[in-house]
């Protein structure tokens, strides 16, 4: 008994006090993982916010932004001019979403509006393979994966040129929402449809506004996690850790979804390296969805959501 | 009151609205005179918030037109109708309720502020005067509904009277030419009343603005409305002076549901 309690409350704590290097090393891993969680969180409380919309298809909005740079690249183009013809695409797709999927929709149960996305992620997934092919792609953006070392930390180039693209990415959003009257009328429209319209807020520009905006994010996810681990259809099973993340964060919360994403990444990482050997390893894998349950019976609003979770 | 030969701010024109089998307006005709204080009155479910929400473009009728300012705005959408300058409050109180009392009445003033919505990230120096200015008129209508102290307290923690006051404000934030206003006094006390009376008056006095406002104080009605048009199972039953109207027959049978003498 009192070896088992030692091996859960000390011994963790002594290896990590034992190698504060690598301690380090594994904080950073997982702040990079969390930060794509965040990423992909991000994508969608955008969404959410303003249109009550649970966005399934979230998770293959990635792999469908990185399939087409991928596929671009492939053509031979050179990244600037594939990531530009990629944000296009994103544009696009959020307008045929608006026009297709949305509009024809609107006023419906928000279990209606989650079932299209379903469906929106069925069809994205099929149509980037029969666009781009099923196989997997190495995403090459010019970054090479190598490491250097900082005072006996082992720092990734690649992690940390997209840790802070990301960082600057997720700072813009928040000037962009903040500052700006998108942002009020965002707001607006996440609060009261009904007043949003009767104040002369188009809302189809701002649903269109929001799913340009989270197909820019998916962009970036997929960039990120596309370089680090290949363009893949595992890609669109981030979007399953995004879950625990929203629960965490609060699905209403932007400050929410990038420090819920966080706490994941670095809890699993820390879990998985520290305490995975107790269990067998694997913690990883469900770590994010155990402190989701934990959060749903004690705090279901997450750490920054509004209190009550309903739309209408 | 108004000025005879202008013609009608707005034009409800043998309107009919129909939710399914229910016919909830049926061929109504209605005015409503530049600067005028028009109150539509009727027993529950007569039709007069369709009546709203048919003008602010939320409902489209299935037979009839809206003219707005002689020109016909039957099929518009609710953020097209704000734009002409018409501006509405809800029966139910339809505020931001994330949002303090100060950048729900900004809000407000969305359309008032000029130049393109995504050119705001761009020419950040514009923007922020244009911020300015707006800012500065809404500081005034603050001043003017007397809510200085509740400026930055958010909308849905005030009590009830307020939020009303406050969505006023918000609607007033677009000087909208025609405002409508659906039951501004519901479950206000007499207090309350008395400042809403006060305030429509004022916003009506002071800014030409012409209102059209569904209410069921009788009492509140005859002070402030300059003409009643009253609705009963989807029709107009009676138009005219309050005094006029507190007299008609027709009038008196709908609300007490009896013949009379």
């Amino acid at each position: 008994m009192a070896e088992i309690l030692h091996g859960i409350f000390i011994g963790p704590l002594r290896d990590m006090a034992a190698s504060p290097a690598f301690l380090i090393e594994v904080l950073l891993g997982g702040l990079f993982t969390g930060l794509m969680y965040s990423l992909v969180a991000l994508g969608f409380v955008l969404i959410f916010k303003a249109s009550g919309v649970f966005n399934f298809a979230q998770g293959v909005m990635v792999l469908f932004a990185a399939l087409t740079l991928v596929g671009l690249m492939e053509r031979g183009m050179p990244v600037a001019v594939a990531l530009i013809l990629t944000m296009a695409v994103m544009v696009a797709l959020a307008f045929v979403i608006e026009r297709v999927v949305l509009r024809p929709l609107v006023n419906q149960e928000a279990i209606i509006l989650f079932m299209a996305t379903i469906g929106l992620n069925f069809f994205l997934e099929g149509f980037g393979e029969l666009l781009w092919g099923a196989n997997v792609k190495k995403l090459d953006v010019g970054i090479p994966d190598r490491s250097f070392v900082v005072a006996g930390v082992q720092i990734n180039q690649l992690e940390m040129s997209a840790a802070a693209t990301a960082a600057v990415l997720v700072a813009v959003l928040a000037v962009f929402f903040q500052r700006t009257r998108i942002g009020r009328a965002l707001r607006a429209v996440a609060d009261d449809h009904e007043a949003a319209l009767s104040i002369g807020i188009p809302l189809k520009t701002i649903w269109l506004i929001v799913w340009s905006v989270a197909g820019l994010v998916a962009i970036v996810a997929g960039i990120m996690w596309g370089a680090k681990s290949g363009v893949q259809f595992s890609l669109s099973l981030v979007a399953l850790k995004a879950l625990p993340v929203l629960i965490l964060g609060g699905f209403t919360s932007v400050p929410g979804a990038i420090v819920g994403g966080l706490i994941v990444g670095v809890g699993e990482k820390l879990g998985e390296v520290y305490w995975g050997p107790l269990v067998g390893g694997a913690i990883e894998n469900w770590f994010a969805y155990v402190v989701a349950l934990v959060f749903l019976l004690f705090r279901p609003q997450g750490l920054f959501g509004e209190r009550i979770i309903e739309r209408v | 009151m108004s000025r005879p030969s202008a013609g009608p701010l707005l034009e409800v024109d043998n309107v009919s609205v129909r939710f399914g089998a229910l016919l909830a307006l049926s061929g109504v005709s209605l005015s409503i005179q530049p600067k005028e204080i028009l109150a539509i009155i009727g027993p529950n479910g007569a039709g007069k918030t369709t009546l709203l929400n048919v003008i602010s473009g939320f409902y489209h009728p299935y037979e009839g037109r809206i003219l707005f300012e002689g020109r016909d705005r039957t099929r518009l959408s609710p953020p097209d109708v704000a734009e002409l300058g018409v501006a509405r409050t809800f029966q139910n109180v339809a505020l931001f309720k994330g949002m303090t009392v100060l950048d729900n009445l900004m809000t407000g003033r969305l359309l008032k502020m000029g130049g393109h919505f995504l050119l705001d990230a761009v020419w950040w120096g514009p923007a922020k005067r244009q911020e300015l200015a707006n800012r500065a008129f809404v500081e005034r209508l603050i001043d003017f509904l007397e809510i200085q102290a509740i400026r930055k307290t958010l909308a849905g923690k005030l009590p009830y009277g307020l939020q009303k006051r406050v969505e006023l404000g918000r609607a007033l934030a677009a000087e909208p030419k025609l405002l409508l206003l659906d039951e501004p006094m519901a479950g206000m006390n007499v207090e309350e009343k008395e400042d809403m009376s006060r305030f429509i008056l004022d916003v009506n006095g002071e800014f030409g603005t012409t209102i059209a406002l569904i209410e069921h104080d009788m009492g509140v009605v005859m002070d402030i409305s300059d003409r009643v048009a009253v609705l009963d199972y989807g029709r107009k039953i009676a138009d005219g002076p309050p005094e006029q109207v507190r007299k008609d027959s027709a009038v008196l049978d709908a609300y007490l549901g009896a013949s009379h003498g």
